[in-house]
């Protein structure tokens, strides 16, 4: 009886996230097409930015919490903190492909290229690399609980890898100047666009939060089936052993002339 | 040292190796000054027991102590009381017998290293191969390497997983020796073997395994060898223990 | 400590007298080299831009082809086994490969810049870039012999490891050429900063491959 009123409990918060996600993110997309203003240079082109920033803040926040849940596994192996780090993982992967196409996007009209070697699109783009490790150490490791531990190390290095890998690209490409790109703004925002914004990063972190849940719950269901199919392994056979009794043992203490 | 308490103790271990179940409910203890014959067909386990005994495998399910405490959190000070040979050797062909064994003592801690890998070369009949490379030895001395590489730190238990293997009569002579003398000290001695004879002569205690499951747990003297043929072979519990 | 030397003084043995890769490393180093010439038909002017790359790729790759063997070679021959049952801890045993696969790398490094030097009249001896590279090496074999452990015992393993390794050592490829361009176009006071982010990568780095490396070596 407790157990259902508190599952029913958090099934209701889960629903008001979603519902609270669903109506933030509506509302920032209305903003980002209609309340915000056009873009002196770039025009409307310019309103992905909306979108591309949030997704980029969501995949280096789900890199932090793959760091969280790897460091977490390492110190306790727990399964739930693998759990949150793969959840994290996945999502981050999601969208870090979506920085990367809606970077893209943005660029083309205004770059009359698909890419540029700038710092911070480069960094996503070998995060992106470090995502796929992640998943495909887990697939090759052999066994589940080897892939956590191999994905845990993988999460950590490339975790504390970012920050210097950015650095390191910041630092390449001010020595060659390059046209600047990708103008975010800086201090010069607007305050509508600001606004517009931040309610898009608010919505789209609301989105994270939410998918995080579902997610690691899924995971948590399946870890669990996993669990029982293996002790299922470890239940006495059915059929019982072969009982017939064997010649009686004789008390020899001639064996060892047997040597 | 004996009387003390099991040195290893098993309880009710299950170990699956994906969906195969390796060893099913296998309860154990060693004592000190003990010299186990662990027997069985192929596939029965024996293997795994003597690998999980080792801490190189860690139970799916039920615990294994070791010297009082659980061997596989405390995995490295338990690995310094164990001397195993396993079905690969653990020695390097390139370097000689003698900077095997040095580089291990050192591994192992020991001091005197050159002084205690002289004195095991000794033991097993190999001081004069001293300087030649693992890689030129026949497969019956390469296996005295291994069990000098085993008792080189002298541990409590030596767990020894197929050691005739290519031994001639004189490593066999060895080997007994080498069995004797750990029981004889207080330590005590796991093995797993084929040669049915040639373990039951050196054993003090007999473990049968069957399809994973002990079949058969007793002292030497209290079983007969047809008995302990007719275990391994049926893989079932003998009647009238 | 002495286990740790103990560890290095048999990898070497066992590597010289074995000859299971060292040598393969060397020869592949100095046809990347020599194939950089083609592939980047350096005159003069270019040489010096993109001459260094070209190095650091050859040592990059080079260097993965040995580390990835290394431990793999233990690992299949049961040796890792050995080891793993002698009462050290992962860190320990960590050390002892780092160290050796640094020296082997240094080695390769040994051969080709020289060479490099007689080919392309390039500036590779001077002090400041044999500091580089043996930095780089450092921080190259840090991750390399974490991520080596770790493919050695998945599928795919050839494969796995320069595909961790690759993103991840990105700082250091970028920070081993800059500074070796730099080097080479006479302007070596300049490559300071980028010997700071090298030096800092490898500290953290080998930390940190040190500290993990049980996750890696268990079962």
């Amino acid at each position: 009886m407790m157990q259902r009123n508190s599952t029913n409990r958090s099934d209701m918060l889960v629903m008001g996230l979603g519902l609270l996600t669903v109506a933030v993110l509506t509302l920032g997309i209305f903003m980002a097409f209609v309340y915000a203003p056009s873009d002196l240079a770039q025009g409307n082109a310019q309103r992905i930015f909306y979108v591309h920033v949030p997704m980029a803040w969501l995949a280096y926040l789900a890199m932090a919490v793959v760091f969280v849940g790897s460091v977490g596994y390492m110190w306790k192996r727990s399964a739930r903190m693998d759990r949150l780090a793969r959840s994290s993982a996945e999502l981050g992967f999601l969208f870090t492909t979506l920085v990367l196409i809606t970077g893209s996007l943005w660029g083309r009209p205004i770059w009359n290229a698909w890419w540029q070697w700038e710092a911070r699109l480069t960094t996503t783009l070998i995060l992106w690399f470090i995502f796929i490790g992640y998943f495909m150490v887990r697939a090759y490791a052999g066994d589940r609980e080897r892939g956590a531990r191999y994905a845990a190390v993988l999460g950590i290095i490339g975790a504390i890898d970012v920050p210097i890998i950015h650095q390191s690209v910041t630092w390449w490409r001010t020595l060659h100047p390059e046209p600047i790109v990708l103008d975010t703004g800086g201090p010069n925002l607007p305050d509508s666009m600001l606004a517009t914004l931040l309610v898009c990063l608010a919505g789209f972190t609301l989105l994270y939060a939410y998918l995080m849940v579902q997610k690691t719950r899924i995971e948590t269901v399946r870890d669990a089936l996993a669990e029982r199919e293996l002790t299922a392994l470890f239940a006495p056979e059915s059929e019982t052993l072969d009982r017939r009794p064997v010649a009686p043992v004789s008390r020899n203490v001639s064996g060892a002339a047997e040597d | 040292m004996t009387g003390d308490g099991p040195l290893i103790q098993v309880e009710h271990v299950y170990k699956r190796f994906g969906t195969k179940v390796a060893l099913r409910d296998v309860s154990f203890s060693l004592v000190s000054g003990e010299a186990v014959a662990l027997l069985g067909a192929n596939g029965a386990g024996k293997t795994t027991l003597l690998r999980s005994l080792a801490t190189l495998a860690r139970p799916t399910r039920g615990t294994i102590q070791a010297f009082g405490v659980d061997a596989w959190s405390a995995r490295a000070a338990v690995r310094a009381q164990l001397g195993v040979v396993a079905h690969q050797p653990y020695v390097y062909p390139e370097l000689t017998c003698t900077e095997n064994l040095v580089f291990f003592a050192t591994m192992f801690g020991l001091e005197e290293v050159r002084v205690r890998a002289a004195e095991a070369l000794e033991h097993v009949g190999l001081a004069r191969r001293a300087d030649d490379r693992a890689s030129t030895l026949s497969r019956g001395l390469l296996q005295r390497l291994n069990l000098a590489r085993a008792i080189l730190h002298e541990p409590a238990v030596l767990l020894l997983d197929e050691p005739d293997t290519g031994l001639d009569a004189a490593g066999r002579e060895v080997l007994s020796e080498i069995v004797h003398s750990q029981v004889t000290r207080g330590g005590s001695v796991v093995l797993t073997t084929h040669a049915l004879e040639y373990a039951l002569g050196l054993a003090t205690r007999v473990v049968v395994l069957g399809e994973g499951r002990v079949v058969l747990d007793e002292p030497r003297e209290l079983v007969s060898d047809e008995a302990v043929s007719l275990a391994i072979g049926s893989g079932v519990v003998a009647a009238g223990r | 400590m002495r286990r740790v030397w103990a560890l290095v003084w048999k990898d070497l043995l066992v590597e010289f007298r074995g000859r299971e890769f060292l040598g393969a490393m060397v020869v592949f180093a100095l046809i990347t080299i020599v194939t950089l010439n083609f592939a980047f038909d350096l005159s003069r002017g270019d040489r010096e831009a993109s001459g260094a790359g070209g190095l650091w790729i050859a040592f990059l790759f080079a260097g993965m082809l040995g580390l990835g063997r290394s431990l793999a070679v233990e690992r299949d021959r049961g040796t890792l086994e050995g080891l793993t049952l002698c009462p050290v801890d992962a860190g320990t045993i960590f050390l002892g490969k780092f160290i050796s696969n640094v020296l082997f790398i240094v080695i390769v490094q040994a051969v080709s810049l020289p060479v490099f030097y007689g080919l392309y009249n390039l500036p590779s001896l001077e002090p400041m870039v044999l500091l580089m590279a043996v930095i780089g090496a450092i921080g190259l074999a840090g991750l390399g012999t974490l991520f080596s452990a770790l493919a050695a015992s998945s599928r795919a393993r050839e494969i796995l490891m320069p595909l961790l390794l690759f993103p991840l050592a990105i700082p250091l490829v970028i920070g081993t050429v800059r500074a070796t361009t730099l080097i080479f176009q006479g302007d070596g006071a300049e490559a300071w900063p980028w010997f700071n982010l090298l030096a800092a990568f490898d500290v953290i780095f080998v930390t940190l491959s040190y500290i993990v490396f049980d996750l890696v070596l268990e079962e």
